[in-house]
C-alpha cells in the first residue's frame, strides 16, 4: 500500500475527474439506448473505437497526409451498387439479382487480380494509410468530430434498422448479434486502418499543463470535462426540454399508446440508437489524445462502461454521472493505491451496490 | 407417454456417435486427434452453460469465469512452488499417480466456490440485469489474471510443464489424453443427463417457462436458480481443468469476455435446453476457426458473421439452433404420417 500526499491526491482527484468525462461520453449513450430500447448493446466501445479511428482518418484528410479519394471511391461504389441491386431486383427478382451481382463481384475479383495486382474489394472496403499529425487546431479536432459524429450515428442507425429491430425484447439475440458487430468492427478497423497505436495530438491551447504548486494539471483533461458537461447538458435539456425528447419519454413509457397517438416509434428507435452511438463516437474522438487508439481498446474499456451503467443503473442520465464519477475516482485511485488489484478495487464496491440493490442506484427497472 | 421410446432412441444414437469417434480418432492425424480433444473440452463448457441458458432461461454472460479460475488455479498448484503446501500436496499426490484427482478437486472446488458467491450475487437480479452482472463479475476474474501478476503472471500466462500421470499412466501423449477427455465428457454428459431428466431438472424447465406459477406452486425459485448456476459453474470448472491439460497453458485471454460470449453462442447455435446440442456448437465454431483460421487472416471478421447471420436466420425462421432445425423437420414429418396427434 503506497502512501499518498495531498499534493498526489489532489493531481489524482484532477484525473479521475476527466477520466470520468470520458467515461460518461462512452456510458451516457450506453444507458440512453438501453433506457429506451432495453438493449445491451455490446458493440458501444468498439463504436467509441470505430469514432476514435474515423477522427483519426479526418485528422490526416485535413492535414493532407491521407488522401479523401478512396472514400469517394468507396461511396460511389456503394451508391452504384445500390442502383444496380435495385433495378435488378426489380427486373430479375431479388434471389436472382443477388446472384448475379455476387458472380459479377467474383468474376471481376479474379479478372483484375490477373491482370494488374489490384484487390478489387478495395473499391467497397478501402485500405487507409494514416500518419501521427503533429501540427493540430482546434479546428481540425471539432471537424473530426463531426465527421465522427455523422459517420458512426449513420451506421448505428442502419444497424438498427436492418438488424436489432428484428429483436424485440430477446436479450440473448440482441447480445450475440452486438457482440458479432464488435467483432466485425474490430476486425474491420484492423483491416482498414493497421494495428499501430495511433495517438492524437491534442489542439493548442489543450496542450499545455497548467503547474500549480508543484503540481501539474494537463489542460486537455479540462478539456475533457468541458466536453462531457456539454455533453450532458445537451442530453439533460434535450431530454426533458425539447418535443424531440418528450416523444422518446413517451415511446419509453408506453410505446403502444404512442404509437396511437401516431408517434413512429420506428424512428424514435433509430434515432436513439444513432445518438448513443454517436455520442460514442465523440467519446473515441476526444479519448484519442488519452488511450490513443489501437485494436483492441474496445474491449478493455467495455467493461467500465458496464461499470459505470452498473453502478448507475441503466436508463438514467443522473446514474450515467454519478456512475462515471464513481468508476472513475475508483479506477485511479485504485491503480495509484494497490496497482495489482485495482480492477478488484473497482468491482468489488459494485458487487455490493448490486448485492443491495440489483437495478443499480438510480435506476428504475 | 411416447417419450421414453424415443429419449432411448435418443441415447442410443448419442452413445453410438462417441463410440464411433472413440474408434475413429485413433486413425486421424495429430491435428485432427487434438481438434477432436478440444471439442471435448468445449463441449462441456457449453453443456454446462446450457443448464443455465437452455433449461432455466438465464443468460449468463459471464461463463468463462469459472473455466478461468479452475483453469489457473489447476496450473497454479501445478508450477507455483513458492505456495509450499499446495505444491507439496501435488507432487505427494502425483508420486501415488492421483495428482490428476488432486488436480480436479481443487480446481473444480474453487470453481464451485467462485460461482457460489457470484451466484448469490447474480440470482437477485432478472434478464438484462443478470446478464450485465454476470458479464462484470467475471470482468473482475479477468482483471485478476491480467493485472494480479504475483499469482497469474498477468499477460504472459502461466505455462505448464507436462500433465500428471493417472495411476502411473502416462497422458503426455495426444490419444490417451483424448481418450481421458472422452471419459470425463462422457460422465459430465451422463451426469448432466440425469440432472435434467430429474424432478429437479424438470422444475428448472417450470421455471423458465412460468416463474411466477411455479412460485404459487411453492417452489423456492431463487434456490433452484442457485442450485443450477452452481451446477453450471462446477461441470464449467471441470472444463476449465482439462483446458489446462490440453493446452498447458493459460493466459487471461481465455477469460475475457469474448470465451464468455462464445459460449453462449455454442448454446444458441446447437441448439439450447438439448445437452447435444451445445456440443454440436462447440464443434462446428472450433473446428470453423482451427480450418478458416489457416487460411484467412481475418477470422474475428468471420466469427461476427457467423454470429449475425446464425441468428438472424434462427431468428426470422424461429428455429433454435441446429436441433431446431431437425426438431421441425421431425414435427412436420410426424404430423404427416398421423394426422390424429
Amino acid at each position: 500500500m503506497v502512501s499518498l500526499s495531498i499534493a498526489n491526491v489532489i493531481e489524482l482527484s484532477y484525473s479521475s475527474l476527466s477520466y470520468a468525462s470520458l467515461l460518461f461520453l462512452l456510458a451516457s449513450g450506453l444507458s440512453l439506448i438501453f433506457g429506451v430500447m432495453r438493449i445491451v448493446n455490446l458493440a458501444h466501445a468498439a463504436f467509441f473505437l470505430f469514432g476514435g479511428y474515423i477522427g483519426l482518418e479526418a485528422y490526416n484528410i485535413f492535414y493532407g497526409t491521407a488522401s479523401i479519394m478512396p472514400r469517394l471511391i468507396q461511396l460511389a461504389t456503394w451508391t452504384a451498387l445500390y442502383f444496380a441491386w435495385r433495378g435488378l431486383s426489380r427486373a430479375a427478382g431479388e434471389g436472382r439479382a443477388a446472384l448475379g451481382l455476387l458472380s459479377a463481384y467474383i468474376i471481376t475479383e479474379i479478372v483484375t487480380s490477373m491482370i494488374w495486382d489490384y484487390r478489387f474489394i478495395e473499391l467497397f472496403f478501402p485500405v487507409i494509410k494514416l500518419q501521427k499529425i503533429d501540427q493540430v487546431n482546434f479546428l481540425a479536432l471539432s471537424g473530426a468530430i463531426a465527421v465522427a459524429v455523422i459517420v458512426v450515428g449513420l451506421g448505428g442507425m442502419l444497424i438498427e434498422r436492418f438488424f436489432l429491430r428484428h429483436f424485440g425484447h430477446d436479450t440473448l439475440a440482441q447480445v450475440l448479434v452486438t457482440i458479432g458487430f464488435a467483432f466485425i468492427l474490430q476486425d474491420g478497423s484492423l483491416y482498414t486502418w493497421g494495428g499501430d497505436n495511433f495517438m492524437f495530438e491534442a489542439p493548442w491551447p489543450f496542450n499545455q499543463s497548467i503547474m500549480i504548486a508543484d503540481m501539474s494539471f494537463p489542460q486537455y483533461r479540462l478539456f475533457m470535462i468541458l466536453v462531457a458537461v456539454l455533453v450532458g447538458l445537451a442530453l439533460l435539456f434535450g431530454i426533458e426540454r425539447t418535443r424531440l425528447g418528450a416523444i422518446m419519454r413517451a415511446t419509453v413509457d408506453d410505446p403502444e399508446m404512442a404509437r396511437g397517438i401516431g408517434i413512429n416509434t420506428n424512428i424514435v428507435s433509430m434515432s436513439i440508437f444513432a445518438i448513443g452511438a454517436l455520442l460514442a463516437a465523440i467519446g473515441g474522438v476526444v479519448g484519442g489524445a488519452f488511450f490513443g487508439v489501437y485494436p483492441g481498446l474496445d474491449f478493455e474499456i467495455l467493461p467500465y462502461a458496464f461499470a459505470v451503467v452498473i453502478i448507475g443503473g441503466l436508463g438514467s442520465l443522473t446514474g450515467a454521472v454519478v456512475g462515471s464519477l464513481v468508476v472513475g475516482f475508483m479506477e485511479n485511485f485504485g491503480t495509484a493505491l494497490f496497482p495489482e488489484l485495482s480492477y478488484f478495487a473497482l468491482f468489488a464496491p459494485m458487487a455490493i451496490i448490486l448485492a443491495v440493490k440489483p437495478t443499480g442506484l438510480f435506476g428504475k427497472g | 407417454m411416447l417419450g421414453t421410446a424415443i429419449e432411448r432412441r435418443r441415447i442410443m444414437i448419442v452413445l453410438g456417435v462417441f463410440a464411433a469417434l472413440a474408434l475413429i480418432t485413433p486413425f486421424l492425424d495429430l491435428f485432427l486427434q487434438s481438434l477432436v480433444t478440444e471439442i471435448l473440452v468445449f463441449g462441456i463448457l457449453a453443456m454446462s452453460l446450457d443448464i443455465l441458458l437452455g433449461y432455466t432461461g438465464l443468460a449468463s454472460l459471464g461463463h468463462a469465469a469459472y473455466f478461468g479460475v479452475a483453469s489457473y488455479a489447476s496450473a497454479i498448484i501445478m508450477t507455483k512452488k513458492s505456495w509450499v503446501v499446495t505444491y507439496a500436496m501435488f507432487t505427494w499426490t502425483d508420486s501415488a499417480g492421483l495428482g490428476l484427482f488432486y488436480l480436479f478437486f481443487i480446481g473444480v472446488l474453487v470453481a464451485i466456490a467462485f460461482s457460489a458467491f457470484f451466484g448469490y450475487l447474480a440470482i437477485r437480479a432478472k434478464d438484462v440485469y443478470f446478464l450485465m452482472i454476470t458479464l462484470s463479475l467475471a470482468m473482475v476474474v479477468w482483471g485478476l489474471a491480467y493485472r494480479w501478476s504475483a499469482v497469474t503472471e498477468g499477460d504472459n500466462g502461466i505455462i505448464v510443464p507436462g500433465r500428471p500421470s493417472l495411476f502411473g499412466f502416462s497422458l503426455e501423449e495426444g490419444l490417451p489424453f483424448f481418450y481421458f477427455t472422452l471419459a470425463i465428457f462422457l460422465l459430465c454428459l451422463g451426469v448432466l443427463y440425469l440432472i435434467t431428466q430429474s424432478p429437479f431438472g424438470r422444475t428448472l424447465v417450470g421455471i423458465r417457462e412460468r416463474e411466477e406459477r411455479m412460485e404459487m406452486l411453492g417452489y423456492n425459485i431463487w434456490l433452484h436458480k442457485y442450485l443450477a448456476f452452481i451446477i453450471a459453474g462446477t461441470f464449467s470448472g471441470v472444463a476449465g481443468v482439462l483446458w489446462t491439460l490440453y493446452n498447458l497453458f493459460i493466459s487471461p485471454p481465455d477469460v475475457e469476455l469474448i470465451t464468455s460470449a462464445e459460449a453462449l453462442f455454442m448454446v444458441a447455435l446447437g441448439g439450447p435446453a438439448t445437452l447435444v446440442g451445445p456440443v454440436i456448437g462447440a464443434a462446428i465454431i472450433r473446428s470453423l476457426q482451427q480450418f478458416v483460421s489457416i487460411y484467412v487472416e481475418r477470422w474475428p471478421l468471420i466469427l461476427g458473421s457467423i454470429y449475425i447471420i446464425t441468428i438472424m436466420l434462427s431468428r426470422l425462421y424461429g428455429v433454435d439452433g441446429i436441433l431446431g432445425i431437425a426438431n421441425k423437420f421431425r414435427r412436420s414429418f410426424a404430423a404427416e404420417n398421423n394426422p390424429k396427434d
